[in-house]
């Protein structure tokens, strides 16, 4: 525990000096209510977001788009097309923004760093054995070196969910902690996969506990496991970011991942950002959407909008 | 007194194999030709539409790949579903159009006939429109008839039952999925259709049908990128050349609509099986 980020008020300094004041802080946190949760979720899903809104939304929700692939049957050439994609998602309509970041393998990285220099778009690589998590922990901070290495400004690990499930937090701890290390200055995103903890009580603990290690973005799953992202568990989570900035001023950011396919689904996860942290977290630096087929709902969705009739599959490029 | 309350059915749209009612909640009084109220049905909306044309497009590559073969036995099996629910859609009919209940039986095995007639013709489009072009030249040239994609159909507004299966029938014997706005006065023998083919081994979304005004759905149906063909035949006449303009937007093919509503009881022919066909002509080089 001798790692540290900087300048933690003492209560939480207080909660990572041991593996026991760890366990003793996250077991403390206080318990959420699942009905209430879920009521809340779903009223707030029902808002209707129209015209002159609806635009700006999409737009918003463009921005902050990490436009993914995580297939074994990637190529560089494939990297290549999605960062022309991520540049000018819509080429025949030059207002559309550009995306937050291209999210790739770490073997990947050097390619999409390639293709996307010269643009603000981030590249994020996965890593520590993506999806499972499942290997040595010098296997996973190699890999984050490789991905590092290679350009990658974002870096999104697992963790060790076996570790978590039996209450070692301390391993977990540790390892985002040595993670953060080898990111050298490249953001952190921490993916919970809250698809395999066990319910919300332990989403409020995980979140915490990579906050405390040092992460600038909790992460719901890998999208390679369902359920992935639900608004449910994205509420928790934004309710652990709002909290931290309270407690030490730092603003954190999450990125529900998986299974969110239709404009529809992006529009209820805004609201719920402005509505459960605050509107300054309507941001790509705070707010982020793990998705590959997201993107080109949003542009179908942007041009009935302007158009004002029906746009088709076969109008906006095939990833 | 009676012994029963009578249990209504309540008509609902039927979208990608589910029966819902309309996504904005609205519905309209159907009445027979004399007035008479007969059962309110769902008032579909352009989401409704765009709901419809989502699960066609969805339906369009399974169905297409299907054996022509397959896609006959189908269609004959919609007939003999039809065929034992003769009665329904008889007194159904009846009510609907104003006829006497002698007049109905007639009607709807012709209906059920004409299914029959365009299941025949399933793994016969080929071989009919396509062809083994002779050419000047070491190639073979074949041309290919291959289904348009997912066509909107505006349903007959006066013949509910036998001129919906006329228009329908070929779209989908040829390939296509289809959209079908309902004949907007007589919409209850098109619902109570959409049960049978929901019965009867029709995949999903190969067929979805919407109830409620013609000239408020068919606008968007004809402007939307994801519509290849437009069959206007039940369009008001007052907005068919604006709907032909429309659909030139996106270079659909579209059906126009006949002066008059034509006999549907005359024996078809195989025009409608080529209004919905593209040939694809490939070129192949002999001896390789």
């Amino acid at each position: 525990m001798s790692t540290q980020t900087p300048a933690l008020p003492a209560s939480l300094a207080d909660a990572t000096r041991d593996d026991a004041s760890l366990r003793c802080f996250l077991r403390g946190l206080p318990g959420v209510d699942a009905v209430g949760l879920e009521a809340t979720a779903a009223t707030l899903a029902t808002r209707s977001v129209k015209q002159e809104s609806k635009r700006k939304a999409i737009d918003t929700a463009i921005r902050m788009v990490d436009l993914t692939t995580l297939e074994g049957a990637d190529t560089p050439s494939r990297v290549r097309s999605l960062a022309a994609k991520a540049r000018h998602p819509d080429p025949e309509r030059p207002g559309v923004p550009a995306v937050a970041a291209v999210c790739v393998y770490p073997d990947m990285v050097a390619p999409a760093v390639a293709a996307l220099s010269g643009s603000s778009i981030g590249v994020a690589s996965v890593a520590t054995a993506f999806p499972s998590g499942r290997s040595s922990r010098d296997v996973k901070l190699a890999e984050v070196a490789l991905a590092v290495t290679a350009g990658a400004s974002e870096v999104d690990m697992v963790i060790d969910r076996g570790a978590f499930l039996a209450g070692r937090y301390g391993e977990v701890y540790e390892e985002i902690t040595l993670v953060k290390q080898a990111c050298r200055g490249s953001h952190l995103k921490v993916i919970l996969e809250t698809g395999e903890l066990a319910g919300y009580d332990d989403v409020r603990r995980a979140s915490w506990l990579a906050l405390l290690a040092g992460a600038n973005f909790i992460k719901t799953s890998t999208g390679k496991l369902s359920p992935a992202a639900t608004l449910p568990v994205t509420h928790v989570m934004l309710q652990v970011v709002r909290d931290w900035q309270q407690r030490t001023g730092v603003q954190c950011g999450v990125k529900p991942a998986g299974g969110i396919r239709t404009t529809k689904d992006a529009i209820r996860y805004l609201v719920a950002v402005h509505e459960v942290a605050g509107p300054e977290w309507l941001t790509p630096l705070r707010f982020r959407f793990g998705a590959s087929g997201l993107l080109n709902d949003l542009l179908m969705q942007r041009r009935v909008q302007l158009e004002g009739h029906y746009s088709g599959a076969d109008y906006v490029s095939q990833d | 007194m009676p012994s029963r309350i009578a249990v209504p059915k309540t008509y609902k749209l039927y979208l990608g194999g589910e029966f819902g009612r309309s996504e904005s909640g609205r519905s309209y009084p159907v009445t027979d030709p004399r007035g008479r109220f007969l059962a309110n049905a769902a008032q579909a909306s352009r989401k409704d539409a765009r709901d419809a044309v989502v699960a066609a497009r969805r339906a369009f590559g399974p169905w297409w790949g299907a054996t022509a073969y397959n896609r006959g036995q189908v269609l004959l099996r919609v007939a003999e579903v039809m065929e034992g629910r003769r009665e329904q859609f008889a007194t159904e009919l009846a009510a609907a159009e104003g006829w006497a209940l002698r007049r109905a039986p007639a009607m709807v095995d012709a209906a059920i006939d004409r299914w029959v007639w365009y299941a025949g013709w399933t793994d016969k489009i080929a071989t009919v429109f396509g062809a083994a072009n002779p050419v000047a030249g070491p190639y073979f040239c074949l041309t290919i008839p291959e289904p348009t994609g997912v066509v909107a159909v505006l349903a007959p507004q006066t013949s509910s039952l036998l001129g919906l299966v006329s228009v329908l029938a070929p779209v989908i014997a040829a390939g296509n999925t289809a959209v079908v706005v309902a004949s907007q006065n007589r919409p209850l023998p098109a619902v109570t259709l959409s049960e049978v083919l929901a019965t009867s081994d029709v995949p999903s979304g190969v067929v979805n049908v919407l109830t409620g005004r013609t000239a408020e759905l068919a606008p968007w149906l004809a402007a939307h990128d994801d519509v290849n063909a437009l069959d206007l035949c039940g369009a008001p006449a007052a907005i068919r050349a604006d709907l032909e303009a429309t659909a030139a937007g996106t270079v659909k093919r579209v059906r126009s609509a006949p002066a008059a509503e034509p006999d549907w009881t005359r024996p078809p022919d195989t025009g409608r099986l080529r209004s919905f066909v593209e040939a694809k002509t490939v070129w192949h080089p002999v001896g390789t």
